[in-house]
């Protein structure tokens, strides 16, 4: 079998495993760069708003404590703190450098990099291009990664000496050595050959769940491959109740169902109405943000060009409100005629402005819908976009409980708390992965001997089952079995009763699972690649449906029809799920969140922190106030 | 309406196979890409097929339909008869792993031997000062997706696997087209760029201006005006007779 060597190796190739292997390049590591599909394509080029960062360029009063704020707030006060703290600090650093390697943002009339504005951010924060930032964003770390490879080329005469890129390689076990990561085990997509990596530094970076829903933005790849990996290893997860539906998906036509519209086309004026033509986002604006939002439309308007003496019209409101928003209005049978909103930017700005500014979104319409968003509006419906919770790491570095184990970006949990604002998740890759690999790379640097190479039989024997069965279940019909009942019954809104469902059908999907087969040979396989996946879906699933029913309060990413109300008892814990390593089920328990600094909590006022935090919360905070 | 469509897909693997044919259900506003999906679901399970965003902006599902380069995410079945037979092929001018899968490796060894973009050694991150007029040329060409269409469908490679070590395709020209124009990189890219990545072999017929996804404009805005640089070095004729043949916009 295929043996590799690597000082670290990073499993996923998107902007936060890429920024990771890049790091840990930097630091002298030999670096594999492990990537589910073809090298550039991961699921960051979807990314299409922006990356949020403190520069100032366009509104100078910004910098990282309103960014740090606007974060806190957007995740309802549950966010890791210090995650939030150093991803304000960093993300401008980590924009600038972006440029430095060749990366072309749109431009301020000065010459700087232009912000746009987001839900949530209190100022134009977010650096772009037009609507395809992801795209940008992921072209410029893999020509960063082509460029030390030149580098190492012309040093050591092989520019795969120090990294190299593992494309269309999936990982299906992490391998150990007591405690301690000692490589990983997966196979080639092309050949179905199995390989191993020796390695005593695993960066996981792998994205999101996605693919556990029917109505989804994420791509194919997002089957919770990380998280899974991470539970089967030992390690834990938190937040995973917490999934974000991006308020506006397509709607039509049904196969496109879900695709995502950018929120910059709210950012730059569009709006929402219902069947009567209101711009319903007014009645929908919750108390905790009365004193923030536009109370009229005339308000809401001039914001777009006066932003110091208006307030910001409600379709900006974090995605978590709008989401349930439009959900709450086709409800009520104010939706439009093919089920969802009408978010219209036609009767807002010039067509030429629109193609100009959200091109992209021009195409995807025009091409996928046939509809010209110049000329009518669009119909937008909420779709799962992007989880909050994963592996719970330690902040600066990005280290999980397992020792030689990393993880950065979606695949991660805390930074973003119950809710993640748009344009926070470009910026979160970017600092986070570099964290990971300095992380990484320290790490390797501490150990005094590499550990030992570890036995594979079992995850051999694991991972060519599906192949070995004749006549087994059809892995597409589990598959698509668990997405609708994931969408039906943990979808945006949850009832305890639901849940409980959802779950004794999870039961059953996980013992079908283990009789899925696969027909044909071991070359480029579809059938087998999703039987094996399936294992992870489900995995990740009982996570979000267990963490779903214990939490018994709604707020950000988790509302609960039976517990409507956000409870600050709730709010200082964390739910933290484990796995035995067989797979076969999931535990959860809770755990106390550490408050926050004290001269991160006395950048708030007390009267919004009255809206989250127990009286004696308030009571350290008085302390710490009077204290500075 | 649903309605029984006719496809006829390419499959084998190991240098050998051969069309096959299939009938299968077609619904209102799916694209080819759907179909292909419901044939692994309910026909052909291991049917190997690339793809990722379905939206156009990951560039996987680069095929052949009809014989004519498309991303499959992107094509809508409302473009065909009901009565018309289908075919799908994968990618010619890549030799083929499984089905419509690829090797595309060509392309990413090309991309490697394109020098990377080069700065001014003093000007440190977040002192870039750049209008966007001047980006805007560069950010056309930024806008790929690295279907690989346009390296697929150009002739000089298409038939011509000789060629390959001397061509880097469009996709890689342009992006040398990309450096050249960049406010702040430094390298002269003139000579290579005629000498090592083969710019003299393009003959300008835009084939892979037209099977764009992204409608960027290769031959016009990146290939002519890089064999226009050169040109200052070295007399083309096709570029002579380019300016006088096609009308230009925006170069």
């Amino acid at each position: 079998m295929e043996r590799h060597e690597y000082d670290v190796v990073v499993i996923g190739a998107g902007g936060a495993g890429l920024r990771a292997a890049i790091e840990a390049r930097q630091q002298g590591k030999r670096t594999a760069i492990i990537c589910k599909s073809l090298f550039g394509k991961a699921h960051t080029v979807m990314a299409e708003g922006g990356a949020a960062a403190a520069m100032g360029n366009v509104n100078p009063d910004d910098n990282w404590m309103v960014h740090f704020r606007d974060t806190m707030r957007g995740g309802k006060f549950l966010n890791n703190w210090r995650m939030a703290e150093l991803h304000a600090k960093e993300a401008p650093d980590r924009v600038w450098e972006l440029e430095a390697w060749g990366a072309l943002f749109d431009r301020t009339k000065d010459g700087k990099i232009s912000q746009r504005n987001f839900g949530g951010h209190e100022y134009p924060r977010l650096a772009h291009v037009g609507d395809r930032t992801g795209l940008e964003l992921i072209r410029t770390l893999q020509q960063r990664v082509v460029a030390l490879q030149q580098e190492d080329e012309r040093e050591h005469g092989d520019p795969e000496a120090f990294i190299k890129v593992f494309a269309e390689c999936t990982i299906t076990r992490l391998l150990k050595d007591g405690d301690a990561i000692a490589g990983a085990f997966g196979y080639w997509r092309e050949t179905g050959d199995f390989l191993v990596f020796d390695a005593p530094a695993v960066v996981l970076a792998t994205g999101g769940i996605g693919k556990s829903y029917v109505v989804t933005s994420n791509s194919w790849e997002y089957t919770g491959d990380g998280h899974a990996l991470a539970l089967l290893a030992g390690a834990k997860l938190i937040n995973m109740e917490f999934i974000q539906f991006h308020p506006t998906g397509m709607v039509w036509p049904p196969s496109v169902r879900g695709i995502l519209v950018t929120e910059s086309v709210r950012g730059d004026g569009g709006v929402l109405r219902n069947s009567e033509g209101r711009r319903f986002m007014f009645d929908y604006v919750p108390d905790v943000f009365k004193d923030k939002y536009a109370t009229t439309e005339e308000e809401g308007d001039r914001w777009y060009t006066d932003q110091a003496n208006n307030r910001r019209p409600p379709e900006l409101l974090p995605r978590d409100e709008v989401a349930r928003a439009i959900n709450a209005e086709v409800k009520a049978g104010r939706g439009s005629p093919q089920g969802g909103v009408f978010l219209d930017v036609s009767s807002r700005l010039p067509a030429a402005e629109i193609i100009r500014r959200l091109p992209s979104m021009h195409h995807q319409f025009k091409e996928l819908a046939d509809v010209d968003i110049t000329q009518e509006p669009m119909q937008v419906g909420p779709t799962c976009h992007y989880i909050m919770g994963g592996v719970e790491v330690d902040a600066d570095s990005g280290a999980a409980s397992v020792p030689g184990l990393f993880a950065a970006g979606e695949v991660s949990g805390g930074m973003h708390g119950s809710n993640r604002l748009g344009g926070n998740s470009l910026s979160d890759l970017l600092v986070f992965g570099r964290r990971a690999g300095l992380g990484a790379a320290a790490y390797v640097d501490g150990l005094s001997a590499r550990p030992a190479t570890a036995d594979v039989d079992d995850a051999m024997s694991e991972a060519v089952a599906p192949l070995e069965r004749t006549g087994g279940e059809n892995p597409y019909e589990v598959h698509h079995e668990l997405q609708r009942t994931m969408n039906d019954l943990v979808g945006i809104i949850r009832k305890a009763g639901e849940i409980t469902e959802a779950l004794q059908v999870v039961e059953k999907l996980k013992e079908r699972s283990k009789n899925t087969g696969s027909s044909g040979s071991r070359v480029y396989n579809p059938g087998w690649h999703l039987a094996i996946d399936l294992r992870n879906m489900l995995l990740v699933s009982e996570c979000v449906a267990r963490a779903a029913l214990l939490r018994e309060e709604s707020r950000g990413g988790h509302t609960r029809d039976d517990h409507p109300g956000m409870s600050p008892e709730w709010r200082q814990k964390l739910l933290v799920c484990s796995a035995a390593s067989d797979a076969s089920g999931v535990t959860v328990e809770e755990k106390v969140q550490p408050s926050m600094r004290g001269d991160l909590i006395s950048l708030f006022e007390r009267s919004e922190l009255e809206k989250y935090l127990t009286g004696d919360e308030l009571a350290e905070y008085d302390a710490a106030v009077k204290e500075s | 309406m649903g309605y029984k469509a006719k496809f006829r897909v390419w499959r084998g693997e190991g240098g050998e196979g051969q069309l096959e044919d299939f009938t299968v259900e077609v619904n209102e506003g799916e694209v080819v890409l759907d179909v292909i999906h419901r044939l692994q679901a309910t026909q052909a399970p291991d049917l190997a097929v690339r793809w990722n965003c379905k939206a156009g902006k990951c560039g996987s599902c680069s095929m052949e339909i009809n014989g004519k380069p498309r991303l499959g995410c992107m094509t809508r079945m409302s473009t065909f008869e009901e009565s018309e037979t289908i075919t799908v092929t994968p990618m010619r001018t890549f030799p083929v792993i499984k089905d419509l899968v690829c090797d595309v490796s060509f392309n990413y060894q090309k991309a490697r031997e394109i020098p990377s973009f080069t700065p001014p050694k003093d000007v440190k991150p977040g002192e870039y000062r750049m209008q966007q007029i001047d980006v805007e040329r560069s950010q056309e060409f930024r806008k790929c997706i690295e279907c690989f269409m346009c390296n697929n469908v150009c002739h000089v490679i298409r038939d011509h696997d000789e060629n390959k070590p001397a061509f880097a395709g469009p996709r890689f020209l342009m992006r040398i087209a990309e450096l050249d124009m960049h406010p702040y990189d430094e390298v002269d890219r003139k000579d290579a760029a005629q000498e090592e990545h083969g710019l003299g072999y393009c003959n300008i017929t835009k084939c892979c201006t037209e099977v764009c996804p992204e409608h960027i404009k290769i031959t016009d805005n990146a290939l002519i005006p890089m064999k226009e640089r050169v040109v200052d070095r070295k007399y083309d004729p096709l570029v002579w007779l380019g300016s006088k043949i096609f009308k230009r916009s925006g170069v």
